[in-house]
Protein backbone atom coordinates (compact mmCIF):
# COMPACT_ATOMS: atom_id res chain seq x y z
CA UNK A 1 0.00 0.00 0.00
CA UNK A 2 1.14 3.39 -0.79
CA UNK A 3 1.52 5.77 2.24
CA UNK A 4 0.84 9.19 2.31
CA UNK A 5 3.66 11.94 2.60
CA UNK A 6 3.99 12.69 6.44
CA UNK A 7 5.31 16.39 5.47
CA UNK A 8 2.54 17.42 3.20
CA UNK A 9 0.14 16.10 6.00
CA UNK A 10 1.89 17.95 8.30
CA UNK A 11 1.03 20.92 6.03
CA UNK A 12 -2.86 20.26 5.37
CA UNK A 13 -3.46 19.34 9.27
CA UNK A 14 -1.89 23.09 9.96
CA UNK A 15 -4.59 24.26 7.27
CA UNK A 16 -7.41 23.05 8.50
CA UNK A 17 -7.01 23.41 12.09
CA UNK A 18 -6.11 27.57 11.67
CA UNK A 19 -9.59 28.51 11.57
CA UNK A 20 -10.65 27.17 14.75
CA UNK A 21 -7.91 28.19 16.88
CA UNK A 22 -8.31 30.93 19.37
CA UNK A 23 -5.40 33.31 20.64
CA UNK A 24 -4.73 31.28 24.16
CA UNK A 25 -4.77 27.93 22.51
CA UNK A 26 -1.61 25.10 23.58
CA UNK A 27 -0.45 22.42 21.72
CA UNK A 28 0.66 19.22 23.62
CA UNK A 29 2.23 16.77 21.68
CA UNK A 30 2.48 13.10 23.10
CA UNK A 31 5.55 11.48 22.62
CA UNK A 32 6.93 10.35 20.12
CA UNK A 33 5.54 10.97 17.22
CA UNK A 34 3.00 13.40 18.19
CA UNK A 35 5.38 15.93 19.46
CA UNK A 36 7.08 15.73 15.72
CA UNK A 37 4.01 16.33 14.36
CA UNK A 38 3.03 19.21 17.46
CA UNK A 39 6.38 20.89 16.53
CA UNK A 40 5.42 21.09 12.66
CA UNK A 41 2.07 22.25 13.78
CA UNK A 42 3.16 25.31 16.07
CA UNK A 43 5.54 26.60 13.95
CA UNK A 44 3.36 26.47 10.76
CA UNK A 45 0.81 27.88 13.18
CA UNK A 46 3.24 30.70 14.77
CA UNK A 47 1.73 30.15 17.85
CA UNK A 48 2.46 32.01 21.12
CA UNK A 49 1.79 29.63 23.93
CA UNK A 50 4.44 27.58 24.22
CA UNK A 51 4.79 23.90 23.22
CA UNK A 52 3.99 20.97 25.67
CA UNK A 53 4.89 17.20 25.75
CA UNK A 54 3.84 14.74 27.60
CA UNK A 55 4.31 10.68 27.68
CA UNK A 56 1.65 9.30 29.08
CA UNK A 57 3.16 6.32 30.62
CA UNK A 58 2.18 7.05 33.73
CA UNK A 59 -1.51 6.98 32.73
CA UNK A 60 -2.04 4.16 30.62
CA UNK A 61 -4.34 1.26 31.40
CA UNK A 62 -1.65 -1.89 30.10
CA UNK A 63 0.43 -0.82 33.01
CA UNK A 64 -0.92 -3.68 35.13
CA UNK A 65 -0.06 -6.07 32.23
CA UNK A 66 3.13 -5.01 30.46
CA UNK A 67 4.78 -2.65 33.40
CA UNK A 68 6.61 0.22 33.14
CA UNK A 69 8.38 1.90 29.46
CA UNK A 70 11.81 1.83 29.78
CA UNK A 71 12.74 4.86 28.00
CA UNK A 72 9.88 7.47 29.54
CA UNK A 73 10.28 10.63 29.40
CA UNK A 74 9.58 13.62 31.27
CA UNK A 75 6.04 15.49 30.88
CA UNK A 76 6.58 19.26 30.27
CA UNK A 77 3.57 21.56 30.08
CA UNK A 78 5.07 25.21 30.40
CA UNK A 79 2.03 26.99 30.26
CA UNK A 80 -1.55 27.19 32.97
CA UNK A 81 -3.93 24.28 31.88
CA UNK A 82 -6.84 26.20 34.03
CA UNK A 83 -9.39 27.27 31.40
CA UNK A 84 -7.52 27.35 28.51
CA UNK A 85 -8.77 25.63 25.41
CA UNK A 86 -5.66 22.98 24.60
CA UNK A 87 -4.63 20.81 21.29
CA UNK A 88 -3.64 17.38 21.84
CA UNK A 89 -1.86 16.55 18.98
CA UNK A 90 -1.29 12.82 17.94
CA UNK A 91 1.03 10.85 14.52
CA UNK A 92 -1.50 7.95 14.79
CA UNK A 93 -5.22 7.63 16.17
CA UNK A 94 -5.94 3.54 16.72
CA UNK A 95 -7.37 2.38 20.17
CA UNK A 96 -7.92 5.69 21.66
CA UNK A 97 -6.83 4.50 24.83
CA UNK A 98 -2.94 6.71 24.91
CA UNK A 99 -6.07 9.62 24.45
CA UNK A 100 -7.79 8.64 27.48
CA UNK A 101 -4.45 8.54 29.77
CA UNK A 102 -3.81 11.77 28.10
CA UNK A 103 -6.62 13.71 28.94
CA UNK A 104 -6.77 12.22 32.31
CA UNK A 105 -3.27 13.69 32.91
CA UNK A 106 -4.11 17.15 31.31
CA UNK A 107 -6.81 17.05 34.12
CA UNK A 108 -3.69 16.78 36.85
CA UNK A 109 -2.01 20.10 35.48
CA UNK A 110 -5.65 22.01 35.54
CA UNK A 111 -9.25 21.93 33.91
CA UNK A 112 -8.96 22.97 30.15
CA UNK A 113 -11.32 25.19 28.85
CA UNK A 114 -11.75 22.48 26.31
CA UNK A 115 -9.28 19.56 24.41
CA UNK A 116 -9.37 18.93 20.98
CA UNK A 117 -7.55 16.12 19.09
CA UNK A 118 -5.66 16.42 16.11
CA UNK A 119 -3.49 13.95 14.41
CA UNK A 120 -1.80 12.57 11.03
CA UNK A 121 -4.21 10.03 10.50
CA UNK A 122 -7.00 8.29 11.74
CA UNK A 123 -6.33 4.08 11.07
CA UNK A 124 -9.63 3.10 12.29
CA UNK A 125 -10.10 0.58 15.09
CA UNK A 126 -11.21 2.45 18.01
CA UNK A 127 -11.81 0.63 21.49
CA UNK A 128 -13.25 3.78 22.91
CA UNK A 129 -15.72 6.48 22.44
CA UNK A 130 -12.89 9.08 20.99
CA UNK A 131 -12.75 11.14 17.78
CA UNK A 132 -10.20 13.36 16.08
CA UNK A 133 -11.58 17.00 15.54
CA UNK A 134 -8.88 17.34 12.73
CA UNK A 135 -7.24 14.30 11.18
CA UNK A 136 -4.83 14.81 7.91
CA UNK A 137 -5.76 11.31 6.40
CA UNK A 138 -7.90 8.35 7.05
CA UNK A 139 -8.16 4.79 6.26
CA UNK A 140 -9.00 1.52 7.09
CA UNK A 141 -6.03 -0.90 8.84
CA UNK A 142 -6.34 -4.39 10.20
CA UNK A 143 -5.59 -5.13 13.08
CA UNK A 144 -2.29 -6.69 12.76
CA UNK A 145 -0.89 -3.84 10.52
CA UNK A 146 1.07 -1.07 12.53
CA UNK A 147 1.41 2.38 11.26
CA UNK A 148 4.40 4.44 12.72
CA UNK A 149 5.79 8.11 12.36
CA UNK A 150 9.58 7.93 11.85
CA UNK A 151 11.95 10.75 12.09
CA UNK A 152 15.60 10.49 9.92
CA UNK A 153 18.76 12.20 10.88
CA UNK A 154 17.90 15.42 8.61
CA UNK A 155 14.12 15.53 10.35
CA UNK A 156 12.35 14.40 7.79
CA UNK A 157 9.25 12.69 8.87
CA UNK A 158 7.62 9.56 6.94
CA UNK A 159 4.90 7.38 7.27
CA UNK A 160 5.56 3.22 7.54
CA UNK A 161 4.35 0.37 7.67
CA UNK A 162 5.10 -2.21 10.32
CA UNK A 163 3.55 -5.67 10.46
CA UNK A 164 3.19 -7.55 13.79
CA UNK B 1 22.42 -19.58 41.77
CA UNK B 2 19.55 -16.93 40.34
CA UNK B 3 20.17 -13.33 41.62
CA UNK B 4 17.28 -13.37 44.13
CA UNK B 5 16.11 -9.89 43.67
CA UNK B 6 15.16 -10.83 39.63
CA UNK B 7 13.13 -12.85 38.04
CA UNK B 8 13.28 -15.35 35.88
CA UNK B 9 13.05 -12.80 33.27
CA UNK B 10 16.17 -10.57 34.92
CA UNK B 11 13.74 -7.96 35.73
CA UNK B 12 13.82 -6.57 39.39
CA UNK B 13 11.69 -8.23 41.35
CA UNK B 14 12.39 -7.27 44.87
CA UNK B 15 15.17 -4.69 45.88
CA UNK B 16 17.36 -6.14 48.92
CA UNK B 17 20.41 -4.85 48.25
CA UNK B 18 22.92 -3.00 45.38
CA UNK B 19 25.79 -6.09 45.69
CA UNK B 20 25.27 -7.83 42.86
CA UNK B 21 22.66 -5.63 41.20
CA UNK B 22 23.49 -5.15 37.21
CA UNK B 23 24.58 -1.53 36.16
CA UNK B 24 21.77 -1.70 33.62
CA UNK B 25 19.22 -1.82 36.31
CA UNK B 26 20.87 0.57 38.47
CA UNK B 27 21.04 3.02 35.44
CA UNK B 28 17.10 2.27 34.77
CA UNK B 29 16.00 3.26 38.06
CA UNK B 30 17.97 6.25 38.03
CA UNK B 31 16.66 7.00 34.20
CA UNK B 32 12.66 5.94 35.56
CA UNK B 33 13.53 8.69 38.67
CA UNK B 34 13.74 11.40 36.50
CA UNK B 35 10.17 12.01 35.07
CA UNK B 36 8.83 11.35 38.42
CA UNK B 37 10.65 14.63 39.74
CA UNK B 38 8.44 16.90 38.09
CA UNK B 39 5.06 15.41 38.88
CA UNK B 40 5.59 17.19 42.94
CA UNK B 41 5.36 20.55 40.48
CA UNK B 42 1.27 19.39 39.33
CA UNK B 43 -1.55 20.61 40.92
CA UNK B 44 -2.46 17.03 41.45
CA UNK B 45 0.56 15.49 42.78
CA UNK B 46 -0.74 12.16 42.25
CA UNK B 47 -0.14 9.20 39.28
CA UNK B 48 -2.45 6.09 38.96
CA UNK B 49 0.50 3.31 38.69
CA UNK B 50 -0.10 1.96 42.12
CA UNK B 51 -3.89 2.39 42.12
CA UNK B 52 -5.67 -0.93 43.83
CA UNK B 53 -2.57 -1.98 45.47
CA UNK B 54 -1.41 -1.63 49.10
CA UNK B 55 1.68 -1.29 50.72
CA UNK B 56 2.86 -2.54 53.71
CA UNK B 57 5.31 -0.26 55.60
CA UNK B 58 7.52 -3.07 58.06
CA UNK B 59 9.67 -0.56 60.12
CA UNK B 60 10.73 -3.40 63.20
CA UNK B 61 12.77 -0.09 63.66
CA UNK B 62 12.01 3.26 63.93
CA UNK B 63 12.54 5.75 61.11
CA UNK B 64 10.79 8.55 60.54
CA UNK B 65 12.39 10.21 57.78
CA UNK B 66 13.03 6.60 55.39
CA UNK B 67 8.91 5.43 56.56
CA UNK B 68 8.07 8.75 55.78
CA UNK B 69 9.50 9.22 52.55
CA UNK B 70 8.55 5.62 51.07
CA UNK B 71 4.93 6.98 52.05
CA UNK B 72 4.61 9.95 50.41
CA UNK B 73 6.41 7.87 47.21
CA UNK B 74 3.12 5.40 47.59
CA UNK B 75 0.87 8.15 47.96
CA UNK B 76 1.99 9.94 44.63
CA UNK B 77 1.55 6.12 43.01
CA UNK B 78 -2.11 6.06 44.10
CA UNK B 79 -1.01 3.36 46.62
CA UNK B 80 -3.34 2.43 49.72
CA UNK B 81 -0.17 2.61 52.21
CA UNK B 82 -0.56 0.97 55.97
CA UNK B 83 1.95 1.60 58.37
CA UNK B 84 3.05 -1.01 60.92
CA UNK B 85 5.49 -0.06 63.25
CA UNK B 86 6.18 -3.44 64.95
CA UNK B 87 8.60 -3.09 67.13
CA UNK B 88 6.19 -2.07 69.41
CA UNK B 89 2.90 -4.42 68.46
CA UNK B 90 2.43 -8.38 67.72
CA UNK B 91 6.58 -9.22 67.94
CA UNK B 92 6.40 -8.11 71.19
CA UNK B 93 3.55 -10.70 71.74
CA UNK B 94 5.74 -13.44 70.01
CA UNK B 95 4.71 -13.97 67.12
CA UNK B 96 7.56 -14.34 64.64
CA UNK B 97 8.53 -12.36 61.44
CA UNK B 98 7.21 -15.06 59.13
CA UNK B 99 3.99 -15.33 60.51
CA UNK B 100 3.77 -11.99 60.64
CA UNK B 101 4.13 -11.70 56.84
CA UNK B 102 2.01 -14.26 56.14
CA UNK B 103 -0.92 -12.55 58.14
CA UNK B 104 -0.11 -9.69 55.72
CA UNK B 105 -0.23 -11.46 52.77
CA UNK B 106 -3.46 -12.92 53.77
CA UNK B 107 -4.30 -9.04 53.43
CA UNK B 108 -3.89 -9.07 49.88
CA UNK B 109 -0.51 -6.83 50.48
CA UNK B 110 1.70 -6.06 46.94
CA UNK B 111 4.61 -4.61 48.10
CA UNK B 112 6.47 -5.11 51.74
CA UNK B 113 9.06 -1.82 52.71
CA UNK B 114 10.66 -3.69 55.26
CA UNK B 115 13.44 -1.97 57.94
CA UNK B 116 15.02 -4.36 60.51
CA UNK B 117 17.44 -4.17 62.90
CA UNK B 118 18.93 -7.99 62.03
CA UNK B 119 21.24 -8.16 58.23
CA UNK B 120 18.88 -10.29 55.94
CA UNK B 121 16.06 -9.95 57.35
CA UNK B 122 14.39 -8.32 53.91
CA UNK B 123 16.10 -11.00 51.90
CA UNK B 124 14.63 -13.95 54.26
CA UNK B 125 10.87 -12.43 53.98
CA UNK B 126 11.51 -12.03 49.77
CA UNK B 127 12.47 -16.26 49.79
CA UNK B 128 9.59 -17.04 52.41
CA UNK B 129 7.43 -15.10 49.89
CA UNK B 130 8.56 -16.91 46.67
CA UNK B 131 8.95 -20.33 48.52
CA UNK B 132 4.98 -19.97 49.15
CA UNK B 133 4.15 -19.21 45.87
CA UNK B 134 3.58 -14.97 46.47
CA UNK B 135 5.53 -13.69 43.80
CA UNK B 136 3.24 -11.07 42.86
CA UNK B 137 4.23 -9.62 46.54
CA UNK B 138 7.45 -7.71 45.95
CA UNK B 139 9.68 -6.68 49.19
CA UNK B 140 12.27 -3.31 49.72
CA UNK B 141 14.77 -3.23 51.74
CA UNK B 142 14.38 0.10 53.54
CA UNK B 143 17.53 -0.69 55.80
CA UNK B 144 18.71 -3.91 57.32
CA UNK B 145 21.31 -3.83 60.28
CA UNK B 146 24.32 -3.11 59.04
CA UNK B 147 23.95 -5.06 55.76
CA UNK B 148 22.41 -2.61 53.11
CA UNK B 149 19.77 0.24 52.43
CA UNK B 150 19.71 0.14 48.67
CA UNK B 151 17.18 3.09 47.70
CA UNK B 152 19.71 5.67 49.89
CA UNK B 153 22.27 3.72 47.68
CA UNK B 154 20.42 4.78 44.78
CA UNK B 155 19.14 8.41 45.54
CA UNK B 156 22.57 9.26 46.08
CA UNK B 157 23.65 7.96 42.43
CA UNK B 158 20.47 10.04 41.40
CA UNK B 159 21.88 13.24 43.13
CA UNK B 160 25.31 12.62 41.92
CA UNK B 161 24.47 12.47 38.21
CA UNK B 162 21.93 15.28 38.60
CA UNK B 163 25.09 17.38 39.40
CA UNK B 164 27.86 16.16 38.15
CA UNK B 165 26.46 14.03 35.31
CA UNK B 166 28.87 11.43 34.59
CA UNK B 167 30.43 8.85 36.76
CA UNK B 168 33.54 7.66 35.02
CA UNK B 169 35.69 11.03 35.64
CA UNK B 170 34.83 11.47 39.36
CA UNK B 171 36.75 11.19 42.90
CA UNK B 172 33.93 10.31 45.61
CA UNK B 173 34.76 10.35 49.64
CA UNK B 174 32.92 8.40 51.96
CA UNK B 175 33.55 10.36 55.38
CA UNK B 176 32.42 8.34 59.24
CA UNK B 177 31.17 5.30 60.33
CA UNK B 178 31.57 3.07 57.50
CA UNK B 179 32.03 0.05 60.11
CA UNK B 180 28.55 0.76 61.32
CA UNK B 181 26.79 2.06 57.92
CA UNK B 182 24.90 -0.09 55.87
CA UNK B 183 24.64 3.06 54.04
CA UNK B 184 27.79 3.53 53.24
CA UNK B 185 28.05 -0.36 51.58
CA UNK B 186 25.21 0.72 49.04
CA UNK B 187 26.85 3.94 48.27
CA UNK B 188 30.38 2.23 47.91
CA UNK B 189 28.54 -0.87 45.44
CA UNK B 190 26.25 1.26 43.44
CA UNK B 191 29.40 3.91 42.84
CA UNK B 192 31.74 1.03 41.85
CA UNK B 193 29.14 -0.65 39.75
CA UNK B 194 28.95 2.71 37.93
CA UNK B 195 32.22 2.77 37.04
CA UNK B 196 33.68 5.91 39.61
CA UNK B 197 37.24 5.53 39.42
CA UNK B 198 38.15 6.43 42.71
CA UNK B 199 36.12 5.79 45.75
CA UNK B 200 38.05 6.81 48.82
CA UNK B 201 36.70 5.75 52.47
CA UNK B 202 38.27 8.03 55.41
CA UNK B 203 37.60 7.53 58.48
CA UNK B 204 39.37 5.99 61.97
CA UNK B 205 40.61 2.64 62.06
CA UNK B 206 37.95 1.90 64.68
CA UNK B 207 35.44 2.91 62.29
CA UNK B 208 36.55 1.31 59.48
CA UNK B 209 35.65 -3.04 58.79
CA UNK B 210 38.47 -4.31 58.88
CA UNK B 211 38.99 -5.71 55.18
CA UNK B 212 37.27 -2.46 53.76
CA UNK B 213 39.96 -2.50 50.76
CA UNK B 214 38.35 -5.80 49.76
CA UNK B 215 35.64 -3.47 48.20
CA UNK B 216 37.98 -1.63 45.60
CA UNK B 217 38.52 1.48 48.03
CA UNK B 218 41.08 3.67 49.07
CA UNK B 219 41.57 3.66 52.30
CA UNK B 220 42.68 7.42 54.49
CA UNK B 221 42.73 8.00 58.01
CA UNK B 222 43.99 11.57 57.40
CA UNK B 223 40.94 13.61 56.83
CA UNK B 224 42.61 16.21 54.74
CA UNK B 225 44.76 13.87 52.58
CA UNK B 226 41.51 12.23 51.84
CA UNK B 227 39.49 15.03 50.73
CA UNK B 228 42.25 16.52 48.35
CA UNK B 229 40.44 16.99 45.00
CA UNK B 230 37.31 15.09 45.30
CA UNK B 231 34.46 16.08 43.68
CA UNK B 232 31.76 14.57 46.07
CA UNK B 233 31.78 14.13 49.70
CA UNK B 234 29.62 11.73 51.13
CA UNK B 235 29.17 11.95 54.92
CA UNK B 236 27.59 9.25 57.22
CA UNK B 237 26.18 9.49 60.51
CA UNK B 238 27.79 8.86 63.86
CA UNK B 239 25.55 6.11 64.98
CA UNK B 240 25.47 6.40 68.22
CA UNK B 241 22.92 3.90 68.90
CA UNK B 242 24.82 0.94 68.09
CA UNK B 243 27.93 1.35 69.17
CA UNK B 244 29.09 -1.01 72.14
CA UNK B 245 32.09 -0.54 73.80
CA UNK B 246 34.62 2.23 73.37
CA UNK B 247 34.90 3.05 69.76
CA UNK B 248 35.99 6.75 70.16
CA UNK B 249 37.09 8.74 73.23
CA UNK B 250 34.46 11.45 72.17
CA UNK B 251 32.28 13.14 69.92
CA UNK B 252 34.37 16.82 70.16
CA UNK B 253 37.77 14.51 69.11
CA UNK B 254 35.88 13.00 66.50
CA UNK B 255 34.75 16.34 64.97
CA UNK B 256 37.93 17.54 65.30
CA UNK B 257 39.65 15.15 63.11
CA UNK B 258 36.58 14.11 61.21
CA UNK B 259 33.90 16.59 61.17
CA UNK B 260 33.53 17.73 57.77
CA UNK B 261 34.30 22.09 58.26
CA UNK B 262 34.70 24.94 55.67
CA UNK B 263 38.78 24.53 56.17
CA UNK B 264 38.77 20.84 55.43
CA UNK B 265 36.14 21.15 52.88
CA UNK B 266 38.67 23.65 51.03
CA UNK B 267 41.11 20.57 49.94
CA UNK B 268 38.28 19.34 47.71
CA UNK B 269 37.69 20.32 44.23
CA UNK B 270 36.03 24.03 44.38
CA UNK B 271 32.87 22.57 42.76
CA UNK B 272 32.17 19.48 44.90
CA UNK B 273 29.31 18.68 46.44
CA UNK B 274 28.71 17.50 50.35
CA UNK B 275 25.87 14.93 50.59
CA UNK B 276 24.91 13.50 54.26
CA UNK B 277 21.61 10.63 54.29
CA UNK B 278 20.54 12.82 57.46
CA UNK B 279 20.12 13.03 60.45
CA UNK B 280 22.32 15.14 60.46
CA UNK B 281 25.31 15.61 63.71
CA UNK B 282 25.75 18.90 63.72
CA UNK B 283 29.21 19.54 65.37
CA UNK B 284 29.30 15.94 65.21
CA UNK B 285 30.30 14.98 61.73
CA UNK B 286 29.43 18.06 60.02
CA UNK B 287 29.92 21.90 61.01
CA UNK B 288 26.70 24.20 60.52
CA UNK B 289 28.45 26.32 58.12
CA UNK B 290 29.06 23.44 55.35
CA UNK B 291 25.55 21.54 55.93
CA UNK B 292 23.87 25.17 55.27
CA UNK B 293 26.92 26.27 52.62
CA UNK B 294 26.78 26.51 48.84
CA UNK B 295 28.26 23.20 48.32
CA UNK B 296 25.57 21.10 50.47
CA UNK B 297 22.97 19.18 48.52
CA UNK B 298 21.18 17.49 51.27
CA UNK B 299 17.85 18.87 51.11
CA UNK B 300 17.93 18.34 47.26
CA UNK B 301 18.68 14.22 48.39
CA UNK B 302 15.63 14.18 50.38
CA UNK B 303 13.26 15.52 46.87
CA UNK B 304 15.24 13.32 45.09
CA UNK B 305 14.84 10.20 47.38
CA UNK B 306 11.04 10.72 46.83
CA UNK B 307 11.03 10.04 42.87
CA UNK B 308 13.43 7.68 43.31
CA UNK B 309 11.39 5.11 45.42
CA UNK B 310 8.39 5.94 42.93
CA UNK B 311 10.64 4.91 40.17
CA UNK B 312 11.59 1.26 42.14
CA UNK B 313 7.75 0.78 43.10
CA UNK B 314 6.60 1.48 40.13
CA UNK B 315 9.21 -0.72 38.83
CA UNK B 316 8.78 -3.53 40.87
CA UNK B 317 4.71 -3.37 40.28
CA UNK B 318 5.59 -3.57 36.36
CA UNK B 319 7.35 -6.70 37.20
Amino acid sequence: MRLPDAEQLCIALAERMRPGLHPDTALIGIHTGGVWVAERLHAALGLKILLGTMDVSFYRDDFGRTGLHPQLKPSEIPFEVEDRPVIIVDDVLYTGRTLRAAMNEIFDYGRPARIDLAVLVDRGGRELPICARWAAQTMELDRGQNLQLERSDNGKLTLRMVNA
Amino acid sequence: MRNPQLNKNGELQHLLTIDGLPREIITAVLDTAAPFTEVAEREVKKLPLLRGKSVFNLFFESSTRTRTTFEIAAKRLSADVINLNISTSSTSKGETLLDTVDNLSAMQADMFVVRHASSGAPFLISQHLDAMRQEHIHVINAGDGRHAHPTQGLLDMYTIRHYKKDFTKLTVAIVGDVLHSRVARSQINALTTLGVPEVRVIGPKTLLPADVEKLGVRVFHDMRAGLKDVDVVMMLRLQNERMQGALLPSSEEFFKYYGLTPDKLERARPDAIVMHPGPMNRGVEIDSAVADGPHAVILPQVTFGIAVRMAVMAMLAGN
